[in-house]
């Protein structure tokens, strides 16, 4: 109930765990507002970027190394899914052929992947556009043009 | 914790970058896969958003840097709602032993993955001593 209490002398990892809480709670954006479907998880692939303009939602999924034509990217009742699948790196390195080798480093994220966004009511679904370069997914999501600002004329009484 | 001499290990380095005075600000730690064979170090780094021609590999002695901005393209009036990716240039260091030919490293960038290819120096080659039957 209180971890000061429960704390041994000495017990110097429990600052560690608070410390890096306190680091993934600011590196991860969990003390920002998120929407309800898509709650930011710490680590998740791809990693995803927003950002909106007068025009448009554009969505950034960081998603490297992954043939184009295999991402699905679909939109359902106001939900954007991001989906596909990554190959781990171990095969097309010419060391697979044959012989040993040693792993040093496994990082890179592999497997199914999906992320979700809730898109603002103002978007517009049926006309999303995606683009794929450099290992970025660029999803563009135009607003509807009833919510665009605009300018409206004052006319001059007569 | 060292597995072997003969790897890349990767080196503590400060998160806080200043270079040349050009960059300052927190750095991305690409994501790595490393492997070794007989023949060298295969290195698999993660850079999505980086273009080839603003990829900097860099050896200097036996630390090797890659740096990178990340470039989305996006336009002026766009305003960040959400970001998980919160800087906007990658870097990180390794250090490599004398066992590696730092001279004859291969790169390829695609889809925002570099692979880098280090060989050993021939010397440092497993090779089988044959023994004679006297």
């Amino acid at each position: 109930m209180y971890p000061s209490m429960l704390r041994t002398a000495g017990d110097w990892f429990a600052d560690f765990e608070q410390l890096q809480d306190r680091i993934d709670e600011l590196l991860t954006g969990r003390s920002m507002t998120s929407s309800i479907r898509a709650v930011g998880r710490a680590g998740a692939f791809p990693a995803l970027n927003v950002g909106t303009s007068a025009d448009a939602l554009e969505i950034y999924a960081f998603a490297p190394g992954i043939d184009p034509k295999s991402i699905d990217v679909s939109v359902e009742k106001g939900i954007l899914a991001i989906a596909g699948e990554r190959a781990a790196a171990n095969g097309d390195a010419p060391a697979a052929k044959g012989g040993e080798r040693n792993v040093y480093a496994s990082e890179r994220f592999a497997g199914k992947f999906r992320r979700v966004i809730a898109l603002p009511e103002d978007a517009e679904p049926s006309r999303v556009e995606a683009t794929y370069r450099n290992g970025v997914l660029k999803v563009v999501v135009p607003k509807r043009e009833s919510s665009k600002p605009r300018q409206i004329q004052v006319s001059s009484g007569s | 914790m060292q597995p072997q001499a003969n790897t890349v290990a990767p080196s503590q380095q400060p998160q806080q970058v200043q270079r040349g005075g050009q960059r300052t600000g927190p750095s991305l730690l690409p994501a790595v896969d490393i492997f070794e064979d007989a023949g060298g170090i295969t290195l698999v780094a993660d850079l999505p958003g980086v273009a080839r021609e603003d990829l900097a590999i860099g050896v200097d002695g036996r630390s090797l840097t890659i740096e990178a901005p990340v470039q989305l393209g996006e336009s002026s009036a766009l305003t960040s709602v959400y970001a998980e990716v919160r800087a906007n240039h990658f870097r990180r260091s390794f250090e490599l032993s004398s066992d590696l030919d730092t001279a004859k490293i291969d790169a390829g960038l695609r889809d925002g993955v570099l692979t880098l290819r280090i060989p050993k120096a021939e010397q440092a080659k497993p090779r089988r001593i044959d023994v004679r039957v006297e």
